[in-house]
């Protein structure tokens, strides 16, 4: 085999070598010249992303949890997949048992454990203006939540088969083409935004970029790159059957990005 | 590889014969080409990305080994394995170890255009291990038992009453349905217990990143991400052209591709994978192989005027726009890869014996070379391929096999003519006196005749027409 290699390489390195080719020198200015007010870039996003169907929450840092469950409550939805070891997730727990507004319905498919509540980390839960009762353990209704705290291998079968909706943190979004960036890490994993039908995505405004490019150069990504990243600009789609859009093929039927401002 | 020639010509006849194939086309590609223009309605922004996309290819190109050499250096310090293949057989010969090491019965694929290059399926069918495209239009394709007539949108010849049919017949419990979204949920359901299922996944590779060793890969349905996500093992399948420089030559690339494919401004998912799963990851494969494959390409590098071929982005725009694949569809090329670029391609690869018909199927209107996002000069290329086709001796596999007495003493016989003036007046007279005379049956004016009136010829020439009205002649 690594024959092949040399054998490959010498003949590319010989012959090229007596046909040099003169390296072209790149002209980025056409890239670097896309710009787009601070102002715009987020309605930009929403419009080119609502544009395949993406859908979009507003929140705050103070109400994001309490808004998502309401809106999955609303949707019907009967599980929410999360990261339990980042900021995001401990926040989601927090928020979640904090307050429960109008009671929603739903039925806890009860696959899978109930909400993780173990105190981790400072409380960082923010006074709720208008705090209501409930959302105690075990009487709250609404989706269940379930911490993603294992390999893959043992939460297969679940998440192929039952979880409804992942929730995951993005770093950020391309204004020109509409596209969340997705950094997964050991504690956040790539399936939580691959295999359940619903992808909740939560970004912040003050990581909105221009370009791909941009994003890249300013986040120095060529310096460490995870062992995946990902932009995703909507939910799952095919138009291979006669040229007719289709959504939710294989990956997310529906992507819901919930922005969160500060 | 089958040893028979593929006839073109009898192909592209049954192809022009089948109105539904032609209106399935003719809708499809007219819609593309559309849809690509609105991508590109500023053409000044058109003209910079498509020089800095050009100039990223070029500049791969002028570094080739040594980019390779870092490609596989980075790799492997990411914990991928490199593979080196240089042929098609040795490159299946690699898949077939991993797959047995990893005691393999179920692969999952994403769409590759290298793979079928391989004939891989083929392959692994062969040695009892369930392969499953997991492209919704490439499992169409594998479903019905043919190939994909397209590189981008492999099932575009059928129709959605004609993917019904096939649904109906081959998925258990189908509802006979003329209805894509029905159809598209019934193969996520099919497809979706497979991916769990699955111990290998297998992919291609769009862009390969020397600098940081990343394997870029665009797609909009998420089988691509499946594929290289779920299974325990992946494999990643890329012919050597496709590696870049660095990280930041990835976005024109990018930016180009799905523009000038389907006139999607980005497509859904690009995923850029730099290794196998950490420690403390909980997910993602534990083994990422890579397989480069050579098949005939170090041939086209190695002439520097062929060399351009190895430009290409894959983004099939150049077939969207070419009239004669418009007309005949991808599945009368009977090759991997169709339209303008197979024809270039495919002639280099499998050797101009075989595929000497290809680069002669072109009008050689440059429709192809206007749209490519890395200006590819397609039409010069078809040019030499022709000369090559006729000329023994030269760089290409199998020059000279289309070498023909009758054609050579054609062509110079019009070379005499054209060097001498009085033969030049003989002949153009004789023309157009007798050429009218000459009846549209005769053997070499047949294959034009057959399909077209044949022209009529003028009574006077030019030159004595020019000649009547006072302009000298010289
Ligand atoms: S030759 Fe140009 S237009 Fe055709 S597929 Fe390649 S990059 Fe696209």
């Amino acid at each position: 085999m690594s024959d092949s290699r040399n054998s490959i390489l010498t003949k590319l390195r010989t012959t090229r070598d007596a046909h040099p080719l003169t390296p072209p020198v790149s002209d980025f200015a056409p890239i670097e010249a896309k710009h787009w007010a601070p102002e715009e870039r987020l309605p930009r996003i929403r419009r080119l992303m609502e544009a395949v169907h993406t859908e979009f929450l507003d929140a705050t840092e103070a109400d994001w949890p309490v808004v998502l469950r309401e809106f999955l409550a609303r949707e019907g939805v009967g599980s929410l997949l999360y990261a339990p070891a980042t900021e995001a997730g401990k926040r989601l727990v927090e928020g979640w048992k904090a307050e429960s507004p109008s009671p929603p319905r739903g039925e806890g498919r009860g696959e899978g454990e109930a909400s993780h509540d173990s105190p981790e980390g400072p409380a960082t839960n923010p006074p709720h203006p208008n705090p209501l009762p409930g959302g105690e353990r075990g009487s709250a209704p609404g989706p269940v939540l379930i911490p993603y705290d294992r390999p893959l291998e043992d939460l297969k079968p679940q998440l192929f088969e039952s979880i409804e909706a992942g929730l995951t943190t993005t770093r950020g979004a391309i204004a020109e083409t509409g596209s969340l960036i997705l950094w997964p890490t050991a504690d956040e994993p790539r399936t939580l935004s691959l295999v359940p039908h619903i992808h909740i995505a939560i970004l912040r405004t003050d990581a909105l970029f221009d370009t791909f490019l941009q994003a890249m150069r300013e986040q120095g990504w060529a310096d460490a790159m995870p062992t995946n990243v990902l932009l995703v600009s909507g939910p799952s789609k095919t138009a291979d059957i006669e040229q007719t859009l289709a959504y939710g093929v294989h990956g997310p039927k529906r992507l819901v990005v919930l922005v969160v401002q500060p | 590889m089958d040893g028979n020639a593929p006839d073109f010509a009898a192909a592209s006849r049954a192809a022009l014969a089948d109105p539904q194939l032609r209106g399935n086309f003719r809708r499809a590609m007219d819609g593309l080409m559309t849809k690509r223009a609105a991508q590109f309605s500023d053409t000044g922004e058109w003209h910079g990305v498509r020089a800095l996309a050009a100039s990223v290819r070029l500049r791969a190109l002028s570094k080739l080994p040594e980019l390779l050499e870092k490609l596989e250096e980075n790799c492997t310090r990411n914990g991928i394995t490199v593979h080196w293949a240089a042929t098609t057989e040795e490159a299946n010969a690699i898949a077939l170890d991993i797959l047995h090491k990893a005691n393999a019965k179920l692969v999952v694929k994403g769409k590759s255009m290298v793979t079928e290059e391989m004939h891989l399926n083929a392959v692994l069918e062969k040695d009892g291990i369930e392969v499953l495209e997991s492209d919704l239009g490439e499992y169409i394709v594998q479903l019905d038992g043919t190939m994909p007539s397209h590189i981008i949108m492999p099932a575009i010849h059928l129709n959605t009453k004609q993917i019904a049919h096939l649904f109906k017949r081959k998925i258990k419990d189908a509802e006979s349905r003329e209805d894509a979204a029905y159809l598209t949920d019934l193969a996520r359901r099919v497809l979706r217990a497979k991916f769990q299922a699955a111990d290998v996944g297998m992919s291609g590779v769009n862009a390969a990143v020397a600098e940081t060793g990343t394997l870029c890969l665009i797609e909009n349905e998420g089988n691509g991400r499946m594929c290289t996500t779920v299974p325990p093992v992946h494999i990643a399948f890329m012919g050597l052209e496709k590696v870049v420089e660095r990280l930041e030559d990835v976005p024109p690339v990018i930016s180009l591709l799905p523009r000038s494919a389907t006139g999607q401004p980005i497509t859904t998912y690009v995923n850029m994978i730099s290794g196998p799963r950490k420690d403390g990851e909980k997910d993602g494969p534990r083994e990422v192989h890579l397989v480069i494959l050579d098949n005939g390409r170090s041939s086209i590098y190695a002439d520097p005027e062929l060399r351009d071929t190895l430009r290409c982005i894959r983004c099939g725009a150049c077939m969207n726009h070419c009239p004669v694949y418009t007309q005949v569809g991808g599945h009368a090329y009977e090759a991997p890869y169709p339209g303008p670029i197979g024809k270039i391609l495919v002639p280099q690869i499998e050797g101009l014996a075989k595929r000497g018909a290809m680069p002669h199927a072109c009008t050689m209107c440059n429709a192809c070379v206007e749209i490519c996002p890395v200006k590819i000069p397609i039409v010069e290329i078809m040019g030499r391929l022709r000369v090559e086709a006729v000329k023994p001796g030269g760089a290409v596999k199998d020059g000279g096999a289309k070498a023909s007495r009758a054609e050579s003493m054609v062509w110079s016989g019009w070379a005499a003519m054209n060097a001498s003036p009085t033969a030049y007046r003989i002949a153009t007279l004789a023309m157009s006196k007798l050429g009218n005379a000459a009846p549209s049956s005769l053997p070499m004016l047949k294959e034009w005749t057959n399909v077209r009136t044949k022209p009529r010829f003028a009574g006077r020439t030019l030159h004595d027409l020019a000649r009547a009205k006072g302009i000298p002649d010289v």
